[in-house]
């Protein structure tokens, strides 16, 4: 914990000092019901102004309500929460945020531009809505009813919409959900201009890559609390002990052999069919065992990488490794 | 790698000018009323042939003049079809394409929100009426003038009544429920609700179809004003509509 908080006062440190600094999003305490179910359980969490933050969790976790109740969709039970400083859904904090909504918005029948330039019109100083259709890439799209667009066109349309008012913060639910690979790219590569352009991103994901690549902080929640927070860095950082030695091979090898066969403390398991994993303090020796105890088996180590603790790894670790209803 | 200059999205916040917002809401809600068949079918294509019908052939027994009834009648059919069905169904897809979720959370002002719809609405809601006024009048149609400024009144006044039920049926249920509904409903007022027939039952008149008929036939075929029974009528239904529809009306 004390290594956690050392991390954060370096970067902070960096950040020229702001006459008011505000933070972009405070929430403490938060609570929100459906029933009697608790979808958010005493929440906390402050994003600093022009940060990225991602809210990682997994499926049910009280992400999307956590967002919802920032962007003033939802009312919460208990609790409080500030974005700019200002009440959520407030009228004078709608034309200051962007939001993204999961699974976009639109009429069934308007073309993009149409949409686009509706919600420009609402915006004191747009981008230009033909230039953003562009690098979103749904120029070739510019006739076809919303309804007929695919999912990962609606979204980028729907990212459209989040960034034409020029916004100071931006909500960005599942933004790369059902987009390929390519969007998905450009997607990042927008958050990461709009973070050199001072604007502070909210961002959910189940993608640890995603996290980790784009976020300054990562605030990890399961059953509507969080279980971890920090930069990737800090959430990924190595003990000497904390290593993986990760490869692949024939499904069903005896795994408690193996770890007979290596020295005390590492630990081996078939982590998914024919991927394994070992982890503890990997050096040479401990390559070289599991490669020649392979061989006895008469099988081949493919794959074979030695890793450091992966954000994904963290994640399992906290949340578990059980699938959610 | 997706280079933006630097500066690209600096940030400029603001809200658009109130007019220029209010514009461009209620031409895309009529653009795209206007530009959807299904629409169009039932609010000009059915309202236009109900409306020669019944000028030109005695199925349906109606006081003369004949073309100034059916005239009247089929108004007051044109206003159920859009504001009532029409918005109905527009509103039930709407919500289920997050279109009212992604407004709400622009720097729109939620009463421009309302307001735009209402003023999309009367803007087809004008160009029904004038494709079936200058149908009736080449049809024999001769309006008293003197009823001008009431048949305005009484279209807008049933352009929000209606809208106002179309709100409260398209804006708490399935899209697909409200679809079905909406059309039986629009059937029903049309048979026995006083628009072209009427059930000989007597609270018939106390239904916003049939107040809407009358009072309409009142200043379209005597070009006087409407009695207060059906405008009365009207505003109840409207106000309750309303007041209910803000409620229970959902964002998806």
């Amino acid at each position: 914990m004390t290594q956690l908080s050392a991390g954060r006062s370096d970067r902070l440190g960096c950040v020229p000092v702001s006459p008011n600094p505000q933070p972009a999003v405070e929430v403490s305490g938060l609570v929100k019901r459906y029933g009697s179910k608790t979808a958010v359980d005493g929440l906390d969490l402050v994003q600093q102004p022009g940060t990225v933050l991602a809210l990682l969790g997994p499926n049910g976790a009280g992400k999307t309500t956590t967002v919802e109740i920032c962007e003033g969709f939802r009312r919460a039970d208990d609790g409080s929460v500030r974005v700019l400083g200002l009440a959520p859904g407030s009228e004078e904090l709608r034309p200051r945020i962007g939001v993204m909504p999961q699974g976009g918005g639109g009429y069934p029948g308007i073309r993009a531009e149409e949409m686009l330039n509706l919600v420009a019109a609402c915006a004191k100083n747009p981008l230009d809505p033909k230039w953003l259709i562009e690098v979103l890439g749904l120029g070739g799209a510019t006739r076809t009813p919303y309804k007929r667009l695919s999912g990962g066109q609606q979204q980028r349309l729907s990212l459209a919409c989040a960034l034409i008012g020029r916004p100071e913060l931006v909500f960005l639910d599942e933004p790369t959900a059902g987009m390929d690979p390519q969007a998905r790219r450009l997607v990042w590569d927008l958050v990461a201009a709009l973070k050199d352009d001072g604007v502070a991103v909210l961002l959910t994901t189940h993608l640890m890559d995603e996290a980790e690549s784009l976020a300054d902080d990562v605030v990890i929640i399961d059953e509507g609390r969080v279980v971890a927070q920090g930069s990737p860095a800090e959430l990924t950082a190595n003990r000497p002990d904390d290593q993986q030695l990760r490869f692949r091979a024939r499904p069903g090898l005896d795994t408690t052999l193996l770890s007979a066969a290596l020295p005390e403390g590492l630990k081996v398991r078939e982590a998914t069919r024919g991927a394994y994993v070992v982890e503890g303090l990997i050096d040479p020796q401990v390559v070289s065992t599991v490669t020649s105890w392979c061989a006895q088996q008469g099988v081949l180590a493919e794959e074979l990488t030695v890793a450091k603790r992966s954000l994904e790894d963290v994640f399992l670790e906290l949340t578990g490794r059980e699938l959610r209803s | 790698m997706t280079t933006f200059a630097p500066g690209t999205f600096k940030p400029a916040p603001g809200r658009g000018s109130l007019p220029r917002m209010l514009f461009t809401h209620a031409r895309t809600e009529a653009m795209l009323t206007l530009r959807n068949g299904e629409q169009i079918l039932l609010t000009v294509l059915i309202p236009l042939a109900l409306l020669i019908a019944l000028s030109l052939m005695s199925v349906i027994p109606m006081p003369e003049p004949r073309v100034g009834s059916a005239t009247a009648r089929i108004f007051a059919l044109a206003i159920i079809s859009s504001a009532f069905t029409g918005q109905a169904i527009a509103l039930g897809f709407d919500r289920r394409y997050g279109v009212l979720k992604r407004l709400s959370a622009s720097a729109l002002p939620r009463w421009l929100l309302v307001a735009g719809r209402v003023c999309g609405a009367l803007v087809v809601v004008a160009i029904q009426i004038a494709l079936l006024a200058v149908t009736a009048l080449l049809l024999g149609w001769r309006f008293p003038l003197a009823g001008l400024p009431w048949v305005v009144l009484l279209i807008v006044l049933g352009t929000l009544t209606f809208g106002a039920l179309g709100v409260l049926l398209g804006g708490a249920l399935r899209a697909e429920i409200v679809l079905a509904l909406a059309n039986i409903i629009w059937f029903v007022l049309l048979m026995v609700g006083g628009v072209a027939l009427s059930v000989p039952v007597s609270f018939v008149h106390l239904l916003p179809s049939a107040a809407l008929a009358q009072a309409l036939e009142t200043s379209v075929v005597h070009g006087t004003a409407p009695g207060v029974g059906p405008v009365a009528v009207l505003v109840a239904w409207g106000v309750v509509a309303g007041a209910l529809a803000t409620r229970t009306t959902k964002l998806t």
